[in-house]
C-alpha cells in the first residue's frame, strides 16, 4: 500500500509539473492555433536562469528564503521576456502565412534556443542547488512523500487557482477568452489582439519557468536538453486533455503523470516514454478531441 | 537616408537584447568550485550585434515593401525558375546538364566529396517522399524518421539473422515501411491536422525507444555494426569503389523518385491529394474517398523512407537508434518547407542546401545547429512559401477564334 501511495504522489508531482508547462501550450494554441514548439525551450531557459541566479546568490551567501524568492522571480521574468521576444520575432510576422510556416519557424526557434544555451553555458549536467529544505513536520511520512513533492503540489495548486481567477475575473482574461473564441470579432469590439497574444505568451512562459525551477530542484540537475522531452510530454498532456482547454490541460497532465508513474512502478521503467505516447495515441483514436475538448463541427 | 527614429528604435532593441541575454550570456557559474565568471564582453557583443542586425532587417523590409509596390503597377513577373520549368527548350538541356554533372561527380571530386554528395542525395529522396505526405497531401508528419528507421533496421536485422543481401532487402524494407505506414495511418488519419502531427511525432519516438530498449531484438543503444555494403554480382570492391557504387545506386534512385513523384503529381491521384489539402469537405463531395487517398499518400511516403533507410544502413554499415531522433524528422521537414512545399525542384534545392551547407561549414561546427535554427526562422519570416514555390498546374486555352483574345486561367 505504501508503494501505491508513493507512486500516486510521484505521479501527481509529475503531473503538476507537466500541467505548468502544458498550460502554456494550450493557451497559445487556444488563441492563435499554433503549436509553440519552442515552449519546452522557454521552460529550459527558466530552469537555467533560476539555476544561475540561485547559485550566484548562494555563493554570495544569501539566506535560503531570499534565494528561492529571487530565483523564482528572475526565472519568471526572463522566461517571459524570452517568450515575448520569440513571439515577436518568429510568430508575429507569420500570422497570415500558410499553416505550416509558423510551425517550422517554431521548430527552428527551438533548435536555436537549445544551441544558444549550449554554447553560452555548457553541455554538461549541472548540479542544481537544493532550494527546498526537508520540512520537520513531513518527517513521519518522509519515506512516502518527500517535502519537495509537497511543495510542488501546493505551488501548482496555488498557481492554478491564480490563473483561473486571472482568466475568469480580470479584464485581460476576458480579452483572452474573447480572442480565443473569435479573433476578428474581438478586434471589432475593441480588443487589442496583439497585446492579448503577447500577454498569453508572457503568462505561459512564466508558468513554464516556475515549472522549470520546481522540477530542477526536485531532480537536482539540469542540462540544455531537458526542454525537448518535457516540452513534448507537456504537449502530449495538453492534447490528451483537449488542446485549447485550460482545465483539460490540467486533467490531461495529471492523467499522464499518473499513468507514467504507475506504469514505470508496476511494469517496467525502460518504456516510460513509450507509455506516455501510447496513451496519447489510444486516446486520440477513441476520442480525437481529447478528454475535455469540444468536438469541432465544420459548417459548409 | 536612415531616419533618427529608426536609430532610436534599434538602440532600444539592442538594450532589450542586452537585458534578455544577461543571465545566460554574461554569468557563468561553476557550482562545484563555487566561482562566478562575469563575461561582460559578451553583453557588448550582443548589444552591438542586435543593433546592427535590427538596422539591416529594417532596411530589408523597406526594400521589400518598395519592390512590392513596384510590382503592383505591372503584372508580377514570373520567377525565372518557373519560366525555365515551363519552356521545354530551356528545361531539357538543363536537366541533361544536371544529370551529366551527377554522373561525372565521382570522377571530378574526391571520395570524401562523393560520400557527402551521397548523403545529400539520400536526403533528396527522403525530402521528395515526405513532400508527397506534407507538401502535396497536406498531412503534417513529424515522425517520418520512424519509417526511415524501419528500413535501416530491416536491412540490418534481416542481414544479421537470415543473411539476406542488399538487393533482396531493398524492396522488403520499402514494403515493410509502407505496411507500417498503413497500420499507423488507418486509425490516425481521421484526426485533425495538429493532432496528426503530434501522434506521428509520438509514433516516431516510440519506434526509437523500442529500438533502444529491446535489446534482444535490436541490440539496444549500441546498435548493429558490420552491415555489408551492397554487392555487384559478387564482385570484390575497394573502399573507394564501394562508395562510388553506392553513389550511383542513390543517383538512380533519385532519378526514379523524381520521375515517379512527377508523374504522380499530375495524375488523378495527385490531383485528389491537392484537392484534399485544400478542402476536405468539398473533396468528399466530389466523390473522392478521403481515407483511402490519405492512406495512399502516407504509405507511399513511408515507402520511400524505408527505401532510403536500407541504403543508409548499407552506406554507413552501422545503425543505432541515435540516428533516428526527432531532429532528423525536423531536418527532413525543413527540407520540404524550405525548398517550397509541393515543388519538386524546390525540395531538391532545399535538400542540397540544408545538407551540404553544414558539411562545408564544419569549421564553424559549434555554431552549425545554431545557424540552422536561425535560418529556419529567418526563411519562414521573409519567404514563407519556400525558395522555389510550387506552380499550380494551369491550363491555357488557346487556338480559338474568339475576339476577346487569349483567356488566361
Amino acid at each position: 500500500m505504501d508503494y501505491f501511495i508513493e507512486l500516486l504522489f510521484g505521479g501527481l508531482t509529475r503531473g503538476s509539473i507537466y500541467a505548468l508547462i502544458a498550460l502554456g501550450y494550450t493557451m497559445v494554441y487556444g488563441i492563435i492555433g499554433l503549436i509553440n514548439f519552442a515552449h519546452g525551450e522557454i521552460y529550459m531557459i527558466g530552469a537555467f536562469t533560476s539555476f544561475i541566479v540561485a547559485t550566484v546568490l548562494s555563493i554570495y551567501g544569501f539566506p535560503l528564503l531570499a534565494i528561492v524568492v529571487i530565483a523564482a522571480v528572475a526565472a519568471a521574468v526572463w522566461s517571459s521576456a524570452y517568450g515575448f521576444t520569440v513571439e515577436k520575432l518568429a510568430y508575429r510576422p507569420l500570422r497570415k502565412a500558410p499553416r505550416l510556416a509558423p510551425l517550422i519557424s517554431a521548430i527552428g526557434m527551438s533548435i536555436f534556443l537549445q544551441n544558444y544555451v549550449l554554447l553560452a553555458q555548457t553541455s554538461d549536467f549541472l548540479p542544481f542547488p537544493e532550494l527546498i529544505p526537508e520540512f520537520a513536520f513531513m518527517e513521519p511520512v518522509a519515506h512516502i512523500v518527500g517535502s519537495s513533492d509537497m511543495v510542488i503540489l501546493v505551488t501548482t495548486a496555488v498557481v492554478m487557482v491564480a490563473l483561473t481567477c486571472l482568466i475568469k475575473f480580470t479584464k485581460i482574461g476576458k480579452a483572452m477568452r474573447a480572442t480565443a473564441q473569435d479573433k476578428t470579432m474581438a478586434v471589432l469590439v475593441g480588443v487589442n489582439v496583439d497585446r492579448v497574444i503577447s500577454a498569453t505568451f508572457i503568462i505561459g512562459s512564466a508558468l513554464a519557468a516556475i515549472g522549470g525551477l520546481l522540477i530542477a530542484s526536485h531532480i537536482g540537475q539540469i542540462n540544455f536538453y531537458i526542454g525537448f522531452l518535457a516540452g513534448i510530454k507537456a504537449f502530449t498532456a495538453a492534447v490528451l486533455g483537449g488542446i485549447g482547454s485550460i482545465p483539460g490541460a490540467v486533467l490531461g497532465s495529471l492523467v499522464l503523470g499518473l499513468t507514467e508513474s504507475f506504469a514505470t512502478g508496476y511494469i517496467s521503467s525502460d518504456y516510460e516514454d513509450v507509455f506516455a505516447f501510447s496513451l496519447l495515441v489510444l486516446i486520440l483514436i477513441f476520442k480525437p478531441s481529447g478528454l475535455l475538448g469540444k468536438a469541432e463541427t465544420k459548417k459548409v | 537616408m536612415f531616419p533618427v527614429k529608426e536609430l532610436k528604435r534599434s538602440a532600444l532593441i539592442s538594450l532589450w537584447f542586452a537585458f534578455l541575454t544577461f543571465p545566460i550570456m554574461v554569468i557563468k557559474v561553476d557550482p562545484i568550485e563555487r566561482i562566478v565568471h562575469w563575461r561582460w564582453d559578451n553583453m557588448f557583443f550582443i548589444a552591438f550585434g542586435s543593433f546592427v542586425l535590427s538596422i539591416l532587417a529594417k532596411v530589408f523590409m523597406i526594400q521589400k515593401e518598395r519592390r512590392a509596390s513596384r510590382k503592383k503597377r505591372k503584372i508580377a513577373a514570373e520567377p525565372l525558375i518557373q519560366r525555365i520549368a515551363r519552356e521545354p527548350r530551356f528545361l531539357y538541356p538543363l536537366v541533361v546538364a544536371c544529370f551529366a554533372f551527377g554522373v561525372s561527380f565521382p570522377f571530378l571530386f574526391s571520395t570524401y566529396q562523393t560520400n557527402i554528395m551521397t548523403t545529400a542525395l539520400m536526403y533528396v529522396v527522403l525530402g521528395l517522399g515526405l513532400n508527397i505526405v506534407v507538401g502535396v497531401a497536406g498531412l503534417l508528419d513529424l515522425g517520418y524518421v520512424a519509417f526511415y528507421a524501419v528500413g535501416a533496421y530491416s536491412y540490418a536485422l534481416l542481414n544479421l539473422n537470415f543473411d539476406m543481401g542488399f538487393w533482396a532487402v531493398l524492396p522488403i524494407g520499402g514494403l515493410l515501411a509502407a505496411f507500417l505506414g498503413v497500420i499507423l495511418g488507418f486509425p490516425v488519419l481521421r484526426l485533425r491536422g495538429d493532432y496528426l502531427a503530434i501522434v506521428t511525432l509520438g509514433f516516431g519516438e516510440i519506434i526509437r525507444l523500442v529500438l533502444e530498449n529491446w535489446n534482444a531484438f535490436s541490440q539496444g543503444p549500441s546498435g548493429i555494426a558490420n552491415i555489408p555494403r551492397p554487392g555487384f554480382f559478387g564482385m570484390e570492391m575497394t573502399f573507394a569503389g564501394g562508395i562510388t557504387y553506392i553513389y550511383y545506386i542513390v543517383l538512380v534512385l533519385v532519378v526514379i523518385t523524381i520521375f515517379v513523384v512527377n508523374r504522380l503529381q499530375n495524375s488523378r491521384l495527385g490531383r485528389a491529394w491537392l484537392a484534399l489539402r485544400e478542402d476536405e469537405i468539398a473533396c468528399q463531395a466530389m466523390g473522392i474517398d478521403k481515407t483511402k487517398t490519405k492512406l495512399i499518400a502516407f504509405s507511399l511516403g513511408a515507402f520511400w523512407a524505408g527505401f532510403v533507410g536500407v541504403l543508409f544502413a548499407a552506406k554507413t554499415t552501422f545503425v543505432n537508434p541515435a540516428s533516428f531522433t526527432f531532429l532528423e524528422s525536423a531536418i527532413i521537414l525543413s527540407i520540404v518547407v524550405l525548398g517550397g512545399m509541393g515543388s519538386i525542384i524546390g525540395v531538391i534545392v532545399g535538400a542540397l542546401i540544408l545538407i551540404l551547407l553544414p558539411e562545408y561549414l564544419r569549421a564553424l561546427s559549434e555554431y552549425r545547429m545554431l545557424a540552422f535554427g536561425a535560418i529556419l526562422v529567418i526563411m519562414m519570416v521573409f519567404k514563407p512559401e519556400g525558395i522555389i514555390s510550387n506552380v499550380r498546374r494551369s491550363y491555357k486555352f488557346k487556338g480559338t477564334n474568339t475576339p476577346e483574345g487569349e483567356i488566361h486561367e
